[in-house]
């Protein structure tokens, strides 16, 4: 049957049903469904979260000064960011005011992760649906080396070097224990690249892997560790002290100069790598250019991040762009309230939860979370799901409209935002590629758009940090070393009852957290995230969300072996662990309630 | 399936030569903490063995243990993933999706029935017959059982896997469950931690891959190599502790000059774990010399031992509010007192701690 869909899409599930269950090489569990018509080519699209952890239940009745560490172990992956909403999310709430620098070193720890997740994100969990390790066995490491110090002036290209690795790589798979490349999609007729290509890719994938573990290092020199370094509700928890007694266990030169080591490192990795490698393969893949563009061309938002001073979370005092665009409508970029009720509001007609009236959104300070786990017409038992019914529930994943919009959130909506916005330092990074790849604007509205949106982003925020590590310097030459305001620490000085609002954009979009603070406990807390906005099931109008619509239209050499799907799916980077985590704001009993 | 190929004659295919295998095997040696002539035992067992299968499955997670596990500097996570192990399934870096991942399960378990290793991320949810994880359309814990049925042994990373983790803090409301309750007649090798530090989760697995059997460990399932001995038991701000230098609060005198962070919520006190000896991020720091105090992550029901940032109120060798206030007024009466504590705590933890074997553990002491 074929249908339209009020946000513009044509679904017809009449044809061969496909399950892709796990989608591998993301954060947590999803599962994809389409229906192909005759010529294979996408006609229907199904994304299902299957996890569900409930973290926002078990925050009830803590210390609101604690949640971070809660909500940080929402996503291991993009390790901070929910730590860095929650705790803008109580500053919010109770009027806490941050010192500069707290302010600079938590853009230095959020640019840290930017740089090395989308690293991560391109060479670990997407570059295999582009780059063919089996062909690479085939590639002369003469012209690999031709081919690499022809895009980059990176010193590890000699033909030795590439010699060396090929060999290992020929005896790796000669072993016949192919470990993580078992069983992949090698020698489809999708892959592209040249065998030179494909080896020097391999050989990146190789050195990212060592690479962005030094990265890193700097959130472990300002939050002890990385993953999950610590944070303060306040400022920041580590000292500074260059010029006093103990600074040998403070931030102090040594410290600062490691930083600014790993950062110049950083620097030279993206620039020299990364962004040479994926306009490489980006060239060989143009016809990409014009499939999975899904909301991308239509429905796009940011919040904005990355304060340029300490207490301001206007629009104007951020890096990151803030607005949405709606309808396609390029020539404006509307703001957004996060606290007005008629804005964010998330649905939940086909996820696994239950609502009074299914009909009407909910904004998140009057959210609910039930769990409803009816898998209604599905085929199969709900212990054995063989293939959902996307007419009933289907999805631990809720579905977050804005203003009734489904939106598309990530690294190409800023880059989009900021770049209608005619923000300079974007239009500097995108319109030299367009150039040079040749093709038109329209081109980022697409899987190769988002996934170059993504590397250009890389580059950004590796400079920024830079400019935000010179800063720092700046302020404490300047006499300032204070990292927290304690002033509002102990819970005695706080309001009976206070709610706020925190928002950051993660790696992979617009995240926010809203708590309600009830004598000096939290009474409730709501986390939206990007994935949730990505991943979307349809909602009670039937708009279909960011990775359906994405998924329509393409054609599939073969449906039984989905790269297809993995290509534009991780062109998202998922995040599944933060899409499925929602909160009963109603005060249930959710251990009580019984899953029919 | 022919012969298996040996971690060494990979490596020697690899075009590194004997001698910088044997400095390999030295270093392996070293970072186990062995004595100098266990290298040769390390070199022997790599000489002879194939690389053991490994099957790594999530649960409900965040996947912070995969990503502690690629930082890990010695080994590379690339060796270990390339030429140590086998990691034949692991959702987060597999090539393979659907049907073809799950067929690799399938696989290494018919051709590697009893031999290959099973790592678990997470934990499975019971409640409502186990649908708050449904990887593949089933419960996760159907899965996890299978897979368990025919491992060699299990690998239970993280506090998730290990004791439960955030989300079966309290009220738990998925039954979020540790995998010993699930899996019960195979050894379970605990690291806990959320995440676990990267060079023991490596650690854990080249001792494996070494001796060919699991580290000693203590009464709940820890390697004692990396477990017996509390975060406070070594740290390098317990002098402060013991002289009744505290920091007050963040961002004050006493945190600026590096004092003990225990009033302001430390956990190091009651925590066993390496943090405050291997530290992190190839030894660049850990919590504590970052300013703020350990969260305890690597004990069971960290979570609910809160609020963080109180002072901990039930140290477990003696009281720790008066001692603390004690320690500020007569410094030099209480070190006395916290030595002779601390003292009879360790013989008490010695005398709970049975090996897997005690004859295997005197070898290689």
């Amino acid at each position: 049957m074929s249908i339209a869909t009020p946000n513009g899409f044509q679904l017809d599930n009449s044809g061969k049903r496909v399950v892709v269950d796990p989608i591998t090489r993301i954060e947590g569990h999803l599962r994809i469904e389409v229906n192909v018509d005759e010529n294979n080519i996408i006609r229907n699209a199904v994304s299902t979260g299957t996890m569900w952890r409930g973290l926002e239940v078990i925050l009830r009745g803590r210390d609101p000064r604690d949640a971070w560490a809660f909500v940080q172990r929402i996503c291991g992956v993009c390790t901070g960011t929910h730590a860095l909403a929650s705790i803008r999310s109580v500053e919010n709430a109770l009027g806490i005011e941050i010192p500069e620098n707290a302010n600079t070193i938590r853009n230095i720890m959020h640019l840290t992760l930017f740089a090395q997740d989308h690293l991560v994100h391109f060479y670990h969990l997407h570059a295999l649906d582009w780059v063919d390790v089996v062909s690479a066995l085939s590639a002369d490491p003469k012209a690999t080396s031709e081919l690499a110090q022809s895009l980059s002036s990176w010193p590890m290209s000699s033909p030795g070097y590439f010699r060396d690795l090929q060999n290992r790589l020929k005896k790796f798979v000669e072993s016949g224990q192919l470990g993580p490349f078992r069983n992949g999609y090698w020698g489809h007729p999708a892959y592209k690249l040249p065998p030179e290509a494909n080896l020097m890719a391999v050989a990146h994938y190789l050195e990212a892997l060592d690479f962005q573990k030094e990265i890193v290092k700097i959130q472990a020199i300002f939050g002890g560790r990385n993953p999950h370094p610590n944070w303060l509700v306040g400022g920041v928890p580590s000292p500074i002290n260059l010029n006093d007694v103990g600074a040998v266990g403070a931030i102090n030169m040594e410290r600062l100069n490691m930083v600014g080591r790993i950062i110049d490192r950083t620097i030279e990795f993206i620039d020299q790598v990364y962004i040479p490698d994926l306009l490489a393969i980006a060239s060989f893949y143009k016809d990409w250019a014009s499939i999975g563009g899904g909301l991308s061309s239509k429905y796009l938002m940011s919040y904005g991040d990355l304060p340029k001073s300490a207490n301001n979370y206007s629009p104007d005092n951020m890096m990151f762009p803030t607005g949405v665009i709606i309808d396609g409508n390029l020539n404006e970029v509307l703001p957004i309230d996060l606290m007005k009720e008629d804005e964010v509001q998330e649905f939940v007609n086909h996820s696994w939860y239950k609502y009074a009236d299914e009909a009407t959104g909910l904004h998140p300070l009057k959210g609910e979370t039930v769990p409803n786990f009816d898998i209604g017409g599905a085929k199969g038992t709900r212990t054995a799901i063989e293939a959902v019914d996307e007419a009933s529930k289907y999805s631990w994943v809720k579905a977050p409209r804005w203003k009734g919009h489904a939106m598309e959130v990530g690294p190409l909506a800023r880059f989009v935002i900021g770049y209608v916005k005619g923000q300079e330092d974007i239009k500097a990074l995108v319109d030299p590629v367009l150039a040079q790849l040749g093709v038109p604007v329209t081109a980022l509205f697409s899987t190769l758009g988002r996934t170059a949106a993504r590397g250009l982003e890389c580059t950004w925020a590796a400079h920024k940090l830079k400019d935000e590590y010179n800063k720092l310097l700046a302020n404490i030459k300047a006499g300032d070393i204070n990292t927290a305001n304690m002033a509002n620490f102990e819970p005695s000085t706080w309001k009976k009852s206070a709610q706020g609002v925190g928002f950051v954009e993660a790696p992979r979009g617009a995240l926010a957290h809203w708590i309600d603070i009830e004598d000096k406990k939290i009474k409730n807390y709501q986390c939206v995230v990007p994935t949730t906005w990505n991943a979307s099931p349809r909602d009670p109008a039937g708009k279909i969300g960011a990775y359906e619509a994405a998924l329509l239209d393409t054609p599939m050499h073969d449906p039984n072996l989905p790269l297809e799907i993995l290509r534009t799916i991780h062109s998202f980077d998922p995040c599944l662990a933060c899409a499925t985590h929602v909160l009963d704001m109603e005060g249930n009993e959710l251990t009580s309630v019984k899953v029919r | 399936m022919g012969r298996q190929e040996t971690f060494y004659e990979l490596i020697r295919r690899q075009g590194i030569s004997r001698r910088n295998f044997l400095k390999f095997c030295s270093l392996s040696a070293a970072s186990l903490g062995l004595a100098p002539h266990f290298a040769g035992k390390i070199a022997h067992a790599m000489e002879t063995k194939p690389r053991v299968p490994v099957l790594w499955l999530h649960g409900l997670e965040c996947t912070c243990c995969t990503e502690s596990f690629i930082r890990s500097a010695h080994p590379l996570a690339k060796d270990v993933i390339l030429s140590m192990v086998s990691l034949d399934y692991d959702d987060t870096i597999m090539a393979a999706a659907g049907h073809q991942a799950e067929q690799a399960i399938e696989d290494v378990m018919r051709d590697y029935k009893g031999q290959y290793i099973l790592a678990v991320e997470g934990n499975p949810p019971l409640a409502e017959d186990g649908i708050f994880c449904i990887p593949g359309g089933k419960p996760f814990v159907d899965k996890l059982k299978h897979v368990a049925a025919d491992a060699a042994a299990v690998i239970a990373w993280g506090s998730c896997a290990s004791w439960g983790c955030v989300q079966a803090a309290k009220p738990n409301p998925t039954q979020a469950t540790p995998i010993h309750k699930v899996i019960k007649n195979k050894p379970i090798v605990k690291v806990p931690g959320c995440p676990p530090i990267a060079e023991v989760m490596t650690g854990v697995i080249t001792y494996y891959v070494t001796f060919g059997e699991l580290p000693a460990l203590d009464k709940q399932g820890r390697p004692l190599m990396f477990y017996s001995q509390r975060v406070h038991d070594k740290c390098y701000r317990r002098c402060h502790f013991d002289a009744g230098q505290f920091a007050e609060t963040f961002d004050d005198r006493g945190s600026r000059e590096g004092y003990c962070l225990y009033k302001v919520g430390c956990r190091g006190p009651t925590t066993y774990n390496a943090c405050s000896t291997t530290r992190w991020n190839e030894g660049v720091s850990f919590p504590i010399a970052s300013g703020h105090g350990c969260l305890g992550c690597s004990e069971p029901d960290f979570w609910d031992n809160g609020p963080f940032y109180e002072r901990l109120q039930t140290f477990p060798q003696f009281g720790a509010e008066a001692t603390a206030n004690r320690i500020g007024a007569t410094a030099a009466a209480v070190v006395g007192v916290g030595i002779a504590a601390h003292a009879g705590l360790t013989a008490l933890r010695q005398a709970k701690v049975k090996p897997n074997s005690p004859a295997e553990t005197d070898k290689r002491a």
